[in-house]
């Protein structure tokens, strides 16, 4: 076929003209290849991007796995445990202790409660050190280990695990029985390796046989560094509490802590319920919202200024690719591109840059959360509206970019243009 | 050729001149007439800085002339608005550049297919009629080098392919020879000429005498202004 066009071809009349148009898909064509031309520059350009949207996701990635970590935390300790304090109210000069004697069954009554025993520290004099021999040799130097007076209840509310022996029980405490349990720690210190020699370890000059050693405690570790002896021995012998009052640890089971917490003084001394102050676990909402505070949006607002930065050089490399082409948008438009076509093209260009920033960016800082999620061995959370909506905002980014540059573009004069 | 028939002249300029605007003002084409008949073959000779690529970018509407007029087919072109002339350009001219401007980082194929982009040729139309374009300028099997692997002339050639390739009923050609050893430079005249047979308007800037002898008229500009030696006093 000959290529050659005979008249009538289009008649430049102002009724007739046709206005030259393109393929939104053949523009969209161009666009694309405008940026995948160059890759490693197109690269570089999209780096802010990438970064400003890589924090984004990475900043409310790690907070929401973090804050999800404490939630997780908090369910298994701290929202099944109530803390009673034996405050004495009014009475407090009067009445030392304000627990009955059987408080640890008043308390296991109650609905949802697990176990509850009543502790304090036993006040120890100088002279009435732990020791493992009734008469201190000259060259051990004094140990400072706690003697903590507890209800049977108590060892079983801190969720022991036993290394050896057995925890004492109500027969000891109703007989005085002078028994002790004691931490792994205290244990090795005082150098008692069996329990087979039935060994005993001096409190002053007060003998108390070992029964049983803990190994670990899931609540109130300090436990571990201590020597815990039945409540009514402890009374028997040093009297009751006396610079530390007492308290009360209660175990429950999920959900029914704040009951427990709201019912525990009047099931204690119904006549005198004000002799005590209940600490209910803290509310997980108010927890979550101390998590997500300060710190987090300082992170949102650095990565907010990644995006800017990310703006700025997709702008300014938009910018310098609208001088460096200025030939090919001289040729676009002696060809029959409006200067209409010419400003969407950039734009194109710029939204482009500004997606794939966005795209690549939602990967890296997905990729970030979850590596650090696996190293740490938390369990990644991420909004999933976070998710879709990073990409979008390179996107904004890209498209608010080239703005200014695509409507420069468009102003280029064609025939000045082409003598470049 | 003769102007005085019953359609109006493809190309007629009235007193058309263009100054830019500096500073300092330049006059790089000093008013003057000139009318182009539908289907002929124009040189336009002269030396550089003369003026000659002023002239044809007021012909191929890429600029304005700032005094005088410019009728296309009869029709005043200072009545048409950007998008209108930018319309013109698409379907009726083609152009061939001084400096080629090929997109350096697409293949030949695709900068001959840029000129059917702005006329909504489908893809694959597009694709077909680039290649047999490519084929009338002897470059049907580099199709898909990219320029910078192309030779001077051969890039020459898929500018003129680029040229034609949108169907256009005037051609305009700056130079189109400049970078050709005579063979190659005669296969192109040729081209040329047998567009010209074909019925396509054609106008030529050159340096070389023997590229006008081509023409069935030539044109000279000097200093901005323009004459053509073998015609006088017949202007209407
Ligand atoms: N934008 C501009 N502003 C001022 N002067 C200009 C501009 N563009 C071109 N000129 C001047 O106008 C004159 C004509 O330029 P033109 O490009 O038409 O020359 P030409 O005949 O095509 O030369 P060549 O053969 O070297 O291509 C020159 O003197 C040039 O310096
Ligand atoms: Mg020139």
């Amino acid at each position: 076929m000959k290529l050659t066009a005979h008249r009538p071809a289009p008649q430049p009349r102002a009724d007739s003209v046709q206005r030259s148009s393109i393929y939104a898909r053949d523009l969209f064509v161009e666009a694309l290849a405008g940026v995948l031309q160059r890759p490693g520059r197109s690269a570089l350009t999209a780096l802010g991007t990438v970064l400003g949207v890589g924090a984004f996701i990475a900043v409310l990635g790690l907070t929401s796995t973090t804050a999800s970590q404490i939630d997780a935390r908090f369910n298994e300790l701290t929202a099944t445990q109530v803390t009673v304090k034996d405050s004495g109210g009014s009475d407090a000069a009067k009445v030392p202790l304000a627990f009955p004697r059987n408080a640890d069954a008043r308390i296991e009554r109650l609905n949802g409660v697990t176990a509850a025993g009543v502790y304090w520290r036993v006040r120890l004099s100088a002279d009435r050190t732990v020791r493992s021999t009734p008469f201190r040799p000259s060259d051990e130097p004094p140990l400072r280990t706690d003697v903590i007076a507890a209800s049977p209840g108590l060892l079983n509310s801190a969720g022991p695990r036993m290394a050896e022996g057995r925890l004492f029980d109500s027969y000891h405490d109703a007989n005085r029985q002078q028994v002790a349990v004691l931490g792994s720690a205290v244990a090795a210190r005082l150098g008692i390796t069996t329990l087979d020699t039935q060994p005993a370890v001096f409190i002053g000059n007060t003998p108390f046989t070992v029964i049983g050693v803990l190994d670990d405690v899931i609540r109130k570790p300090d436990l571990l560094l201590s020597v815990v002896v039945p409540r009514t021995t402890a009374e028997h012998i040093w009297g009751p509490p006396s610079d530390e009052r007492a308290e009360m640890l209660i175990a429950t089971r999920l959900g029914a802590a704040r009951q427990v917490a709201d019912e525990a003084a009047a099931a204690l001394r119904p006549e005198h319920p004000d002799y005590f102050k209940s600490i209910p676990p803290p509310d997980p909402k108010t927890l979550r919202s101390d998590v997500g505070g300060d710190l987090n949006q300082l992170f949102l607002l650095l990565a907010l200024v990644c995006l800017l930065i990310g703006a700025v050089g997709i702008a300014n490399t938009t910018l310098v690719a609208v001088m460096e082409r200025t030939a090919e948008i001289g040729l676009r438009r002696a060809l029959g591109a409006r200067g209409f076509h010419i400003t969407v093209q950039f734009l194109a260009e710029s939204t482009a840059l500004g997606l794939l920033g966005g795209l690549m960016g939602t990967s890296l800082g997905t990729i970030s959360v979850v590596g650090v999620s696996a190293a740490q061995q938390w369990t990644p959370v991420l909004d999933t509206g976070a998710i879709l909506a990073a990409p979008a905002l390179g996107l904004a980014t890209g498209l608010l970019a080239g703005l200014y540059p695509a409507w420069k573009a468009s102003r280029v004069p064609p025939a000045e243009a082409l003598r470049r | 050729m003769t102007a005085h028939t019953a359609t109006p002249p493809m190309i007629e300029l009235r007193a058309a001149g263009l100054t830019y605007p500096g500073p300092p003002p330049v006059a790089a084409l000093t008013p003057c007439d000139l009318k182009i008949e539908d289907g002929e073959y124009v040189t336009v000779m002269g030396p550089s800085g003369s003026g000659k690529s002023t002239f044809l970018n007021i012909i191929g509407l890429l600029d304005t002339p700032t005094t005088g007029r410019y009728l296309l087919d009869g029709f005043d072109t200072a009545a048409l608005s950007d998008a209108e002339r930018t319309g013109v350009r698409s379907a009726t001219i083609g152009f061939v550049f001084q400096a080629f401007h090929l997109l350096p980082h697409r293949s030949a194929r695709e900068n001959v297919e840029l000129a059917m982009l702005y006329q909504r040729v489908p893809r694959r139309r597009r694709s077909q009629r680039a290649q047999e374009a490519m084929t009338r300028v002897g470059l049907g099997h580099r199709l898909d080098a990219l320029p910078t692997q192309l030779s001077g002339g051969e890039r020459q050639r898929v500018a003129i392919a680029r040229a034609l390739v949108g169907r256009p009923s005037l051609l305009l050609c700056d130079e189109p020879t400049g970078n050709l050893d005579s063979d190659t430079a005669k296969s192109l005249l040729d081209l040329l000429s047998d567009l010209h047979r074909d019925g396509m308007t054609t106008v030529v800037i050159t340096h070389d005498v023997q590229v006008a002898a081509r023409g069935q008229r030539a044109v000279t500009i000097r200093d901005g202004v323009m004459s053509e030696p073998g015609r006088r006093g017949d202007d209407a």
